[in-house]
C-alpha cells in the first residue's frame, strides 16, 4: 500500500488533456461559425448586396450607398446582435452555476422585469430612445438591489431564497407591465411588444456591452476551477477551498450586469440564456474553462443570426428577434435532448 | 496539530456538545463514536470551518481557524463530506483533479505536480482503470472511493474523515484505513475519523465518544473502547471478544 502510493504512476493518456483538446476544437469550430454569421449578416438585407461587395467594403471601403448599408447600417447592428447573445448566454453559465438550477436563465431573477417596467413607463409617456435606455437601466439596477437586499444575509446566502425572491419579483413585474400594455394608447402598444419581445432595431452603439462581456468573460474564465469546484455544491466547494461567498456574490453581480446590458441593447431576447449553455453541455462540453467561451461565441453567432433572419424574412417588416430566437432554437434544443447518449 | 478549546456545538436547540477541549497530535489517528445524531459530523463540519460552533476556539497548526483564507485551509485541512447531492458531470480523473484546487498556482489549470498526486491517488484507491470512466457511471463504493482519492490528491495535514468505511467493500475499508495511517504514520499530519466500526475503531491511537447530550469522553483507544463504557453509548448490551487493538465487540442479542 504504502509503497504502491509512493511509486510513481505512468499516466497513458490524462483525460483532462483530451478534454481539452476537444474543446479547444469546438471554440475554432465556434470561432468560425461566429465570423460566418457576422458575414452572412453583412450579407443579407434590403439592399442586395454581393458577396465580392462585402469583401471589398469591409476591407477596402469606397465611399458608397453599399459601404454605408454596410458600415453604418449592418455592422452595427451585427455587433449589437452578437454582444446581446454572448452577453445573455454567458450570464445564462453564470446563473445555472449559482442557482445550481437547470431552469435558471438571465431573466430569472427579475432584471428584464424591471428593466422592461421601466422602458415602457418611459414609452407610455413618449419618452425618447435615450430617456426609454435610463429608465430601463434604473429599473433593472433597482430590481438587482431589491432582490439582493431581500435575499443576502451575511455568512449565509440561501440560493432558494435568491431563486424565489427573484422568481416572485419577476411576477410582480409582469402583472404591471400587463397593466403598462392595457393602459398604453394604441400607438405605442406595437413599440412596447417589440421592446417585450426582443428587438435589435433601435440597438445603439454596443461597444460597452462589448467590453462588458470581455472583461466577464476572461474573469470568470480564469476563475474556472471554481465554478467546477462550486458546481459540486457550495459545501463541497468550500471543502475544497473555494472562497464561496464572495464567489456566489460576483456570480449574481456579474450575470445581473450583463443581463442588463443586453436588455439595454435588444430588450428580452428570450431563450438564449437558457437554450445555449444547454446546448453545449448536451454536446459535452461542462467543463467551465471552454463552457463559457463556448457560450459567448454560440449565444452571439445564434441572436446574429436570428436578426438577419427576422430582418429579411419579411422584408421590409422587420420582426423582433426574440420571436426567431425562441423559433430556431427550440428545434435545435429538443432535437439534442431526444438524440440517445 | 488541531486543538479545539471550550468548543460547543448545537443544531436548532440541541447542545449536542459542550465545553469540548480536543488536542490532536501530530501522527495521532483519531476516532470518534456516537449514536446517530450524536453530533459527529456536526463537530467535524465545526473543526473545519463549515459550521459555526455556538462557542470556543479551534486552532490548526497553530493558527486560528478564523485567521485562514478558505484557499489556505483547504491545504490545512481536508474534510470527506458525509454526503456529496451534486452530479458531477466530468470523468472520475476530472474529479479527483479538483481536490487539487487549493494548490492551483496557474489559473490555466493543472501543473506535473496536480497531474502527478491525481496519479498517486487513483492508484492508491485502486481506480486507475476507472479514470477516463464518466463519474455519474460509478457505483456507491467507488464514489467513495474517488472522494476518497480526491481528499488523497489534496494532501491536507490534517484529514477530517466522515464516515469513510461507508459503501466500501472489505478490502477497500481495510486498504482505506492502512493509506489514513500510512498518510498520518511519520508526517506532520493527523486524522479525525467518524466511525461506526468498532473493529478499525480500536486500530485508532485515541477514541472521543459523544454522547449527543452535551458530554464527551476522549481517551486512548484501549481504555476507551470497553464493553461497559459502549454499553452506555451505545444504550446496547456489548460483549468483547479478545483485547487490544485486535478485540472485536457485538452486540448481544
Amino acid at each position: 500500500m504504502t509503497s504502491s502510493a509512493s511509486r510513481a504512476v505512468p499516466t497513458p493518456q490524462p483525460a483532462s488533456l483530451k478534454g481539452g483538446r476537444t474543446g479547444r476544437g469546438l471554440l475554432v469550430i465556434l470561432a468560425a461559425i461566429a465570423a460566418a454569421s457576422l458575414f452572412i449578416a453583412l450579407l443579407f438585407g434590403t439592399l442586395p448586396i454581393s458577396v465580392a461587395q462585402v469583401f471589398d467594403s469591409v476591407f477596402f471601403p469606397i465611399p458608397g450607398v453599399v459601404q454605408d448599408v454596410v458600415w453604418r447600417l449592418r455592422l452595427p447592428r451585427a455587433f449589437a446582435a452578437f454582444a446581446c447573445g454572448g452577453l445573455l448566454a454567458t450570464a445564462g453559465v453564470l446563473l445555472q452555476v449559482l442557482l445550481r438550477n437547470p431552469l435558471a436563465d438571465p431573466y430569472i431573477l427579475g432584471v428584464s422585469g424591471g428593466a422592461a417596467l421601466g422602458a415602457l413607463g418611459a414609452l407610455l409617456f413618449g419618452a425618447g430612445l435615450a430617456f426609454t435606455n435610463l429608465a430601463a437601466l434604473v429599473g433593472a439596477l433597482s430590481a438587482i438591489a431589491i432582490v439582493f437586499a431581500l435575499s443576502f444575509r451575511a455568512g449565509d446566502w440561501n440560493l432558494h431564497r435568491l431563486l424565489l425572491t427573484g422568481v416572485v419579483l419577476s411576477a410582480g413585474f409582469s402583472a404591471l407591465i400587463s397593466l403598462l400594455l392595457v393602459l398604453a394608447p394604441q400607438g405605442q402598444l406595437k413599440g412596447m411588444l417589440f421592446w417585450l419581445m426582443g428587438d435589435l432595431s433601435h440597438a445603439g452603439a454596443s461597444g460597452l456591452a462589448w467590453l462588458l462581456l470581455a472583461l466577464v468573460l476572461l474573469v470568470f474564465t480564469l476563475c474556472a476551477g471554481s465554478l467546477n469546484a462550486l458546481a459540486l455544491g457550495a459545501l463541497k466547494a468550500r471543502a475544497l477551498g473555494v472562497a464561496v461567498s464572495g464567489l456566489q456574490a460576483a456570480l449574481y453581480f456579474c450575470a445581473a450586469l450583463a443581463t442588463v446590458a443586453a436588455v439595454l441593447l435588444g430588450g428580452s431576447i428570450g431563450f438564449v440564456g437558457l437554450m445555449v449553455p444547454h446546448a453545449l453541455r448536451l454536446v459535452g462540453v461542462n467543463d467551465h474553462r471552454w463552457l463559457l467561451p463556448a457560450s459567448a461565441l454560440a449565444g452571439g453567432s445564434f441572436v446574429v443570426l436570428a436578426d438577419t433572419f427576422a430582418r429579411t424574412a419579411w422584408a421590409p417588416q422587420q420582426l423582433p428577434v426574440g420571436v426567431f430566437t425562441a423559433l430556431l432554437g427550440v428545434p435545435v434544443l429538443l432535437f439534442l435532448l431526444s438524440r440517445k447518449p | 496539530m488541531l486543538h479545539a478549546e471550550r468548543l460547543t456545538i448545537a443544531v436548532g436547540a440541541r447542545t449536542l456538545c459542550r465545553e469540548l477541549d480536543l488536542a490532536v497530535a501530530p501522527g495521532e489517528l483519531w476516532a470518534v463514536l456516537g449514536c446517530n445524531g450524536s453530533g459527529k459530523t456536526t463537530l467535524l463540519h465545526a473543526l473545519a470551518g463549515l459550521a459555526p460552533a455556538v462557542a470556543g476556539r479551534v486552532t490548526v497548526a497553530g493558527k486560528l481557524l478564523a485567521d485562514y483564507s478558505r484557499r489556505e485551509l483547504g491545504r490545512a485541512l481536508g474534510i470527506l463530506l458525509q454526503r456529496e447531492d451534486q452530479e458531477f458531470w466530468g470523468t472520475l480523473r476530472d474529479y479527483v483533479m479538483l481536490g487539487r484546487y487549493p494548490h492551483a498556482r496557474s489559473l490555466f489549470g493543472w501543473n506535473a505536480t496536480d497531474e502527478e498526486a491525481a496519479a498517486r491517488a487513483l492508484a492508491a484507491f485502486d481506480l486507475e482503470p476507472l479514470a477516463a470512466q464518466s463519474y455519474g457511471t460509478l457505483s456507491g463504493g467507488e464514489r467513495q472511493r474517488a472522494r476518497l482519492a480526491q481528499l488523497s490528491a489534496q494532501n491536507p495535514r490534517l484529514l477530517l474523515l466522515d464516515e469513510p468505511l461507508q459503501n466500501l467493500d472489505l478490502r477497500h475499508q481495510l486498504k482505506t484505513l492502512e493509506w489514513v495511517r500510512a498518510a498520518v504514520r511519520g508526517a506532520d499530519k493527523a486524522a479525525l475519523l467518524v466511525l461506526h466500526d468498532l473493529t478499525f475503531a480500536g486500530r485508532c491511537d485515541r477514541v472521543l465518544m459523544l454522547y449527543g447530550d452535551g458530554r464527551f469522553a476522549a481517551g486512548a483507544a484501549a481504555e476507551m473502547l470497553q464493553p461497559e463504557r459502549l454499553e452506555n453509548l451505545y444504550g446496547c448490551r456489548v460483549r468483547a471478544f479478545g483485547s487490544g487493538p485486535d478485540a472485536h465487540f457485538i452486540p448481544v442479542i
